[in-house]
Formats: C-alpha cells, structure tokens, sequence
C-alpha cells in the first residue's frame, strides 16, 4: 500500500493534466450572499453559501452539464462564470485569462467571449424591443457592426436559429415559447462567443418543444465550435447533450465524470438517488419497477451547511467519518471523480471509508497519528493517476 | 437602432415581396383597433382635441382681433357694476356676456386664460413627471444607498408644508427668478413660480410609483441579458428598463394634467401665479367668485370648463391605458 501511495504524483497540481484544450477552468469557486439583519443597521448576520469550493473545467468546443436539484448553486456557478455576480473566492480561468476579478471596463471585451442563454424566455425578451433590436443590441452596444450593415446581420442569425428573418420588426409577444427562445439564442450569438452559459435553456419549454431547442444548440456548437456550460435538472436533457456531467449539492460539485461512466455507474449515493427517480420507459413496457431511492428530510440550509460532508443528513449510508471529515473529490475512474467516504455503485458501497488513510484519520473520522496524508488533488481536470477501488489504492490502470 | 424600430414603414416592403403572406398588425395598429372601439374614450379625445386646439388657436385670434380679452366696456356695465342684460350681458358680441366691474369680453378672457392654464399646466406636468421618472428609476434600479438618500428626500418633499411655503416664498422666489435666472419680471417670472413649484413638489408621486415598478421590472430576466451583452447602466436604465413604463407614466400625464390646472386655478385664487390682466382660468375663476350669485354665468363658464378639462382628461388617459397596454396591471 505505502509503496503504491508513494509513487503517486506529490502536489496538488500534476504535471500531466490534460488540461490545454480547456478553455474555461475552474478552481474552487465560491460565492457567498451575505445575510443582513433587519432594522436600521443591518449587521451582516450570516452568509448563504450558495457556492462553495466548485472546480471544473470546460474543454473548447466541448459541453459541460451541471445538474442538480434547485437551490443547489448550479445557477449561482453559471452566473460566476459570466460575471453577472463576483466570486467571493477560487478562480475562473477562460482562454488563459483570470477573469475572477476583471472590472466594468475589462469586463466588456469579455461579454464577447462569454454569452448566456436564460432560462425564461418569456422575462428574458424585452417586451417593448422589436426582435432586430433585441438581436442586434450587443452589435450596436459593442460597435462591431456599420449601422447599416446591423440589419443583414440580424436576419442571418435568425435564419441560422431557424427563424424567418423577415421576423425582426415583430414584438417578443408574436412568438412561442420555444421561438422565443430561439430568438434569445440569436442573440446569445450575435457576438460570435467561444463559451455559451445555457442556463436550463428548455426547462420553461414544452416538452415538445425541448428536443428542437437542445438540436439547435448540438448544431450550433458543431457549427461555430462553441463551448458549452449547461445547466440543467433535466438529468435526460443533459444526457443527451454533455458528454461530461458535473452534479451539485448544496454547494458542492459530488460527482463528476464522463456521461456513461455518470450515467451507468454512479458511485455517489447522491447521484444514485438522483437518478433512480428519473423516470424509465423500458421499465413501464416490461410492467416491472425499478427500486427507487427515497431520501428522507430536505436540503439543509446553506446558511448552516451541516458538518462534514453536506449530504450525510439525508444520505442513506452515512456514517461517523462523514460528519467528522468532508470527503475530497477523489478521483476513482479516468475520467470520474466522487465526493464520497464510501464510493461505490448502489449495494457495493464499502463498509470501510476509503479516503481514511488518504486523509490520515481513523474510520470514526478522528485524527490518526500514524496516518500518512496524502495531499489529493483538487484542481479542475482529470489526472492520469487515480484512486483504484478495487485495490484501495493511488495507482493508474 | 431606429431603422429597425420604424415597424410601420418597413413591414409594408417586407410584406410587398411575399403576396401570400399574411399581413401582420404593429402593436401600435393593434392598439388603435382597441382605441378606436372604445367610444367613451373617442368622445373624451373629441373635447380634448378641441380645447387644445382652441387653446393653440387663442393667441393667433388675440392677434386677428377676433378674441379681444383687454378692452374694457364700461358702456355695457350697470351702476351696481353687473353687466347690463339678461345672464351676465349675454349678446352676439359677447357670446358669454362680459366681465363685471369692467366689462371685458368674458369668452375671450376664458378662452384666452385657458392657453395661460393649459400651457402651465403641460409645462409642469412634464416637469414633475421628468424629475419623477428619472429619480424613480434611478431609485429603484440603483438600488441601496442612492436609493435610501433618495427615498429620504421623497419623504422630506412630501413633509414639506406646501401650501405655506408656496405663500411665504413667493416673493423670494420671484426675486430669485428675475434676479439669479434673469427672466423677465411680470407673467413670464410669474409663470415660471407655479410652474416650477408644482413640479418641484409634484414629482414625489410619480417617483415612488415609478419606483415601484422599477424594482419589479429590474427582476425580469431581460434586464439580466441586458448586463450580460455589455450595456451600460445608463441603457439598462433607459432603454430597457423606461420602455417598460409606458404605462403608468401615460397614467400619470392623464391625472396631473388636471391636478395641475385645478392647482394653477387654486393658486391664483391664493394670489400666487399670472396676475390680471393677463387672464388664466385660475385668476378668472377667483375673480368670479365675487359674482357668484350676481353674474352666475360669468362664475360658472370658467368652473364648467375647468371640470371639463379635468374629467376629460382622465377619461382620455385611461382609455389610452387601455389601449396601449391592454396586459397591464391596473
């Protein structure tokens, strides 16, 4: 065991990263809302810790899917990310950037860069703005374009999402949802980005409707290569569109990994329980019922996360160790990391925590002096060492 | 910007090429539609229509001679200084007879006085509803400390006693006027007096509605957009956010246009405002009140039009709140 612990790469940075086809990277983000007291002096009481230590990253040209259920801070992420609100801590890397503090004026540039697709299209359209002015304001506002030059512009992104471009003196009201949306896509456009923030871009869509949108978005991206981080709680919606998923909780990034590896052996019992209530056709055809994980009890308050790990208050198979000691991200797969002490899929879950000796603690998750830690590491991509389950040690396969 | 937003011209070329297509409506035809089924309205826009022009139209007749509100006709008023005649000196020359005391035409000093009161009226309003809209805004979608200070002065205008003060600082203010601002002293300084205290203690209505609707509309998603395209506070505030608004500040002109011409004719009654000879309905109206039951017809011709402005007005605006906005909240 100490043999193999010692071969693994030292330092919380391995040389080998993969990680020069990112085009977004993100280090252990946060953001906190602070929470005021009411009256005339309003103390700051307490702090929503809506994000709290989230790191991935975002190949260029590739999808990202960050699902979980509401309130768990995929939204809050997003919004980081396109700098509609200011990290509290960590770092957003974008084309070699740091873009985590930029100000107004260095922000602007980046609007270029970075676009997002809202999750409403019935609030995200100005009602009284014509669709030509809603899709060629980031022209004008940015000046890329002659003013007469604006118009053919607009009614070629139009087209390209499938609209009629003799549409563009029409009012966001004249449209259905799902053209709406459309139309909030031309715009997300306009300025040619190489991210696209997707947040829950056909939640507010009819099911119908949905598939169109999340096509539009697939060719899009083969088309003008663009990079996608999309949000969602549709798990089926993400799965057909990212070919990696991060999920949240409360918080936190618990599992990330690559679609089928996610999708076919979840080792987090979070995104078990996730998944066991997504509903299955094949399961109705056969008559049969697939077990369905309950979790007990609500989302804690991100006030007063619980202790530990966040997920134990409700976690069926939670144990001292993870009120004691949160667990890393620890990646257990090429291309999978979980957030667990007993990572595995449902029914194999070992009894002993894996992570007590990497952590250098006993398995009540006390201090062991005679444990030797081992810093694990915690940046955004994947390393090509990983933790092996089956032999209980660092090594690569 | 604007070529893309003259929807009426451009969708008549767009439609031109495609005969099968079918012929969409502008939100503003659609709003005619509506405006033009709404008959109270028609009528209320007929009156309207017709004492704004009559108030356009008065100072060119003054001109002509046609409406002559300063010569006296002492020749036409009885020793108890009521006009001579039935109701208040009634004839063809003088269709609403003439003034007591000293005779002059009443129906031009009315109609002539309405330009006065009107265009003070107009004045003001745009004023409070300009200063009301741009704090409004800049309240609501800053938000924190420039809203609290902003608030603050809210109220603090709202406390102010008025009416005293309105009194009291007259003729300070009127020094200031043609003093500081060099604006010529007579009806022009005067003017300038009640058109500026109006605005300046009538804007805290329209600040707080607008306010109001600023916080709910600063919320909306597209506000978001806005900031996630790069645009500057200043579009956000104006260009996304002042569309929006439309409405209530439509209602707004509709209620304190009348408010401020009952205000003017209040006003002149306290001896504030345009002093005669210069007629305005307000100083004709104060005048009157001394006649009241000697010369009814002089008394209430000047009543009955500022009632008919003030009704007429209301009923306009809320028609056109209707048509304009038919998804509105009331």
């Amino acid at each position: 065991m100490s043999e193999t612990m010692s071969t693994a790469p030292a330092g919380g940075a391995p040389a080998a990263e993969p990680e020069d086809d990112a085009i977004l990277q993100v280090r252990n983000l946060k953001m906190y809302f602070p929470v005021k007291s009411t009256g005339i002096i309003r103390r700051t009481i307490g702090h929503v810790q809506a994000v709290d230590g989230v790191s991935f990253r975002v190949p260029a040209g590739g999808s990202l899917g960050l699902v979980g259920e509401s309130g768990c801070g995929k939204s809050t992420t997003g919004r980081m990310v396109t700098r509609l609100y200011e990290p509290t801590g960590g770092s957003i890397m974008f084309d070699g950037q740091d873009i985590t503090k930029i100000n107004a004026r260095g922000l602007k540039p980046l609007r270029r860069e970075i676009q997002m697709i809202f999750q409403d299209p019935y609030t995200s359209l100005n009602p009284r703005h014509t669709v030509g002015s809603i899709v060629g304001a980031p022209l004008r506002i940015h000046g890329v374009l002659p003013k007469d030059k604006v118009l053919g512009r607009v009614q070629e992104l139009l087209e390209i999402v499938g609209l009629n471009p003799e549409h563009y003196n029409r009012y966001p009201h004249e449209f259905s949802g799902g053209q709406r949306q459309r139309i909030g896509i031309a715009r997300a456009l306009t300025l040619q980005p190489k991210l696209l923030v997707a947040d829950e871009p056909v939640s507010a869509l009819d099911v119908s409707i949905q598939a169109q949108v999340i096509n539009l978005l697939r060719d899009l991206q083969k088309e003008f290569n663009i990079a996608f981080l999309f949000i969602a709680h549709d798990l089926a919606v993400v799965r057909h569109f990212c070919p990696e998923v991060a999920v949240m909780y409360l918080g936190k990034i618990v599992e990330v990994g690559d679609r089928e590896t996610l999708y076919n052996h979840p080792n987090h019992p979070y995104t078990q329980a996730l998944l066991s209530a997504v509903p299955d056709v094949s399961q109705a055809t056969i008559g049969g019922r697939r077990e369905r994980i309950r979790l007990e009890g609500d989302v804690p308050s991100p006030i007063n996360p619980p202790s530990g790990c966040r997920f134990r208050t409700r976690c069926p198979i939670a144990k001292d160790i993870c009120a004691a000691v949160e667990p890393p991200l620890l990646q257990i797969g090429p291309r999978h990391k979980v957030a667990c002490h007993f990572p595995g899929e449902i029914g194999a879950h070992p009894t002993e925590p894996v992570t007590q000796r990497l952590l250098g603690v006993d398995a009540h998750g006390q201090p062991d002096p005679g444990a030797s830690p081992v810093e694990i590491p915690s940046g955004p991509g994947y390393s090509d060492t990983w933790f092996d389950l089956r032999s209980n040690a660092l090594g690569r396969s | 910007m604007s070529d893309l937003d003259t929807h009426g011209s451009v969708s008549a070329d767009v439609a031109g090429g495609d005969p099968e297509a079918v012929e969409g409506k502008s939100p503003f035809q659609l709003a005619m539609g509506r405006f033009r089924r709404d008959k109270l309205t028609l009528v209320a826009l007929g009156f309207v229509v017709t004492y704004v022009t009559a108030a356009i139209a008065a100072p060119f007749l003054v001109k002509a001679g046609v409406l002559d509100p300063y010569t006296t006709n002492q020749d036409l008023i009885g020793p108890d200084t009521i006009p001579i005649g039935k109701w208040g000196g009634i004839s063809w020359e003088h269709p609403l007879g003439i003034e007591p005391g000293i005779g002059r035409d009443a129906l031009s000093r009315i109609w002539y006085g309405m330009t006065f009161s009107l265009g003070i009226a107009l004045t003001a309003t745009l004023f409070a509803i300009g200063l009301g809209v741009i704090i409004g805004i800049v309240s609501g979608g800053a938000g924190g400390k420039t809203d609290a200070v902003l608030g603050r002065l809210t109220d603090l205008t709202l406390a102010f006693p008025q009416t005293l003060m309105v009194l009291a600082l007259y003729s300070l203010g009127l020094a200031f006027i043609t003093g500081t601002l060099h604006v010529p002293g007579g009806d022009l300084a005067n003017a300038v007096y009640v058109t500026a205290i109006l605005g300046l203690f009538g804007w805290t209505g329209v600040g707080r509605l607008i306010r109001g609707q600023v916080l709910s509309i600063r919320e909306r998603e597209f506000v978001e957009a806005a900031r996630m395209i790069g645009a500057s506070k200043m579009r956000i505030y104006f260009r996304e956010i002042l569309p929006n608004l439309w409405a209530p500040i439509l209602i707004m002109f509709s209620l304190y246009m009348p408010i401020f011409v009952s205000a003017e004719a209040a006003l002149s009654f306290l001896g504030v405002g345009i002093k005669p000879p210069t007629p305005t309905l307000g100083n004709v109206l104060a005048d009157s009140l001394d006649y009241a039951q000697a010369d009814f017809v002089y008394f209430f011709a000047p009543a009955a039009l500022i009632a008919i402005i003030v009704v007429s007005f209301n009923l306009l605006g809320d028609g056109l709140r209707d048509a304009l906005d038919p998804k509105a909240d009331r």
